[in-house]
């Protein structure tokens, strides 16, 4: 499935690489010992050594390196034992250092890589080219007063992941497949919250286009700061759009950053000076270099849990679901937890069918998220073991479902109080079958006619004599031997 | 190697100093001179040496992630020229 622009001159292709800034879960920052929760009244998480204080000196946090290492395993990467911290300089408001403190030429890991489920249900590969330990700037707040700026520091040294990709994305799909993973990947392993409206996972998007089937690669423009993955998509896009259009104009592309606008969908020049780039990194003369043995790497790993890729595959083998099926439960742990304890001891099959097709209905309805799904893995449970074992058929379970929404309470208790439990009693369901019969003389000729069709019918009136509680197998058994006959 | 005045212009841009127009010829160069005595320690053969990050054999020292500092509000913001609600404020940054 493969995404083309039509142009004048011809069909074009995108390449896209993402870089994503990820917040590390921890107590305190990166090189300092000021909390790191969100919401905080402005300025009261800030150590001097955030502000930037003269002689203060970053000391850094060893939970963040082991974060960083953590995630990096998740990302079949490779983890550079020695690794060392930059300075990148640039001058703004909300970053009183005048650099951050990042890592360039060697980061803490290398290459690795991470597995996109596409909407069709095919997976591809994409490169991860590294990640690396950085500073958080602080908050700039511009509509707070007509001719300031109001700045706020609490997020200044907040340790944050850069992940950045290789130029393998060739789709708004792809990029929005990558970021649902990355954020998938990064939640099971608890280092991050991939809470991309809270911007505690953001991403910088770089496009560029080329004809069809080339395989150049053409000078990119980079989106900053494009904070949720229906946007990420947007963005892609219009920015896509834009350039084979500048080419077909006989322009250049030219290498810059732009933003995007969430209200018309499109990207602008941040006609930034021709000098923003020039960083001049060098390494920080107040930090040593990074080091850590290999025992702490296999350590990190020894602990790692299931991650979604892994959890997909037993899914697919031991429980014989989709590749689809299964990446859709696995995408968020929550859901993969309660699919589970819905399916200990039921089909698995049926549970999937039941969790996909009914449960994210109700959530999607109610807007909430499955941790308050009204209906528990328990009692969805157990209401598949009354189908198993014919107490219900699927239709009167269906009615039982809209019930247990409502009220959240056992199925087993719905189906005795309303007396819903279906019958299989032979004699019970002949009864209505023979008078069924006895006041269709018509549809009983179009049947021997040979209109089999008309069986419906048949089944219609003993449903509705039974409340629609009469085993279906069992009806229509006895309506073709009685018709048949 | 030598400096030109743009190139030193440049560079007192990125460092937000202000320099002079009659300061930039000696300044360049004074900096060439600097970037000279560089070449000249270049001339060493340093194959096989590694890189020196510190004089002090040492590790990196590391933390507990245990909050342990911040909550200085006033402090943090003593010294700022303009202030509200808690916040620094500066001249307006129009992207």
């Amino acid at each position: 499935m493969s995404y083309v622009i039509k142009g004048e001159t011809g069909d074009w292709e995108v390449v896209i690489g993402l870089e994503v800034h990820c917040q590390v879960i921890s107590n305190a920052k990166l090189f300092s010992g000021a909390a790191t929760d969100f919401g905080a009244e402005p300025n009261t998480q800030v150590s001097l050594v955030d502000a930037a204080m003269p002689g203060m000196l970053p000391v850094i946090n060893q939970e963040c390196v082991k974060q960083a290492i953590k995630t990096g395993l998740g990302l079949k990467a490779e983890i550079n034992t020695k690794s060392v911290f930059a300075r990148k300089n640039y001058f703004y408001a909300d970053l009183p250092q005048g650099y951050q403190i990042s890592q360039f030429e060697e980061p803490i890991v290398g290459e690795g890589s991470i597995i996109l489920d596409l909407p069709d249900g095919t997976s591809r590969e994409v490169g991860i080219e590294r990640l690396h330990l950085e500073q958080d700037a602080g908050k700039s707040l511009h509509d707070q007063d007509p001719k300031r700026t109001f700045i706020d520091l609490n997020r200044t040294g907040v340790a944050l992941m850069e992940i950045v990709s290789k130029p393998d994305m060739r789709s708004p799909d792809d990029a929005g497949a990558y970021l649902r993973k990355l954020r998938s990947i990064v939640r099971y392993l608890e280092t991050c919250d991939g809470n991309m409206d809270q911007g505690s996972m953001r991403c910088d998007v770089n496009v560029s286009v080329r004809p069809a089937g080339s395989d150049e690669l053409r000078t990119r423009a980079e989106t900053k700061n494009v904070n949720s993955v229906r946007f990420v998509m947007q963005a892609i896009e219009h920015e896509a759009a834009r350039q084979v259009e500048v080419y077909e104009n006989g322009g250049e592309v030219v290498q810059e950053t732009r933003l995007f606008d969430a209200q018309t969908g499109t990207t602008r020049s941040m006609r930034s000076k021709e000098h923003a780039h020039d960083y001049r990194y060098f390494p920080d003369p107040d930090l040593l270099p990074l080091v850590f043995d290999q025992a702490l790497v296999d350590d990190i790993k020894a602990g790692l849990p299931e991650l979604p890729d892994e959890r997909k595959d037993r899914y697919i083998n031991d429980f014989g679901l989709s590749p689809y099926d299964a990446g859709v439960l696995v995408a968020e742990k929550d859901t993969a937890a309660y699919f589970e304890a819905v399916a200990d001891g039921h089909d698995a099959k049926m549970a999937a069918n039941w969790v996909i097709n009914n449960i994210f209905a109700v959530l999607s309805d109610k807007g909430v998220g499955i941790s308050e799904c009204p209906v528990t893995a328990e009692n969805l449970g157990k209401l598949l073991g009354l189908i198993s074992d014919d107490t219900v058929s699927t239709k009167i379970a269906k009615e039982v479902f809209e019930i247990m929404i409502e009220t959240g309470d056992d199925p087993e208790k719905i189906v005795e109080e309303k007396g819903l439990k279906q019958i299989t009693d032979t004699g019970a369901i002949e009864a209505a079958v023979d008078e069924a019969i006895a006041n269709g003389a018509a549809q009983v000729e179009q049947y021997k006619a040979g209109n089999e069709k008309v069986l419906g019918w048949f089944v219609g009136q003993v449903m509705k004599a039974t409340q629609g509680k009469a085993n279906p197998g069992q009806v229509n058994k006895l309506l073709k031997e009685k018709l048949g006959g | 190697m030598s400096l030109d005045k743009d190139t030193v212009k440049n560079i007192a841009y990125l460092a937000r100093i202000r320099v002079d127009e009659a300061q930039l010829e000696p300044l360049a160069g004074e900096l060439s001179s600097i970037l000279d005595w560089i070449e000249q320690l270049q001339e060493l053969d340093t194959d096989g040496v590694e890189p020196m990050a510190s004089v002090a054999a040492m590790d990196l020292p590391q933390r507990k992630d245990v909050v342990t500092d911040g909550n200085c509000q006033t402090a943090v913001l003593k010294n700022a020229p303009d202030g509200e609600d808690g916040f620094y404020t500066v001249p307006k940054v129009v992207e």
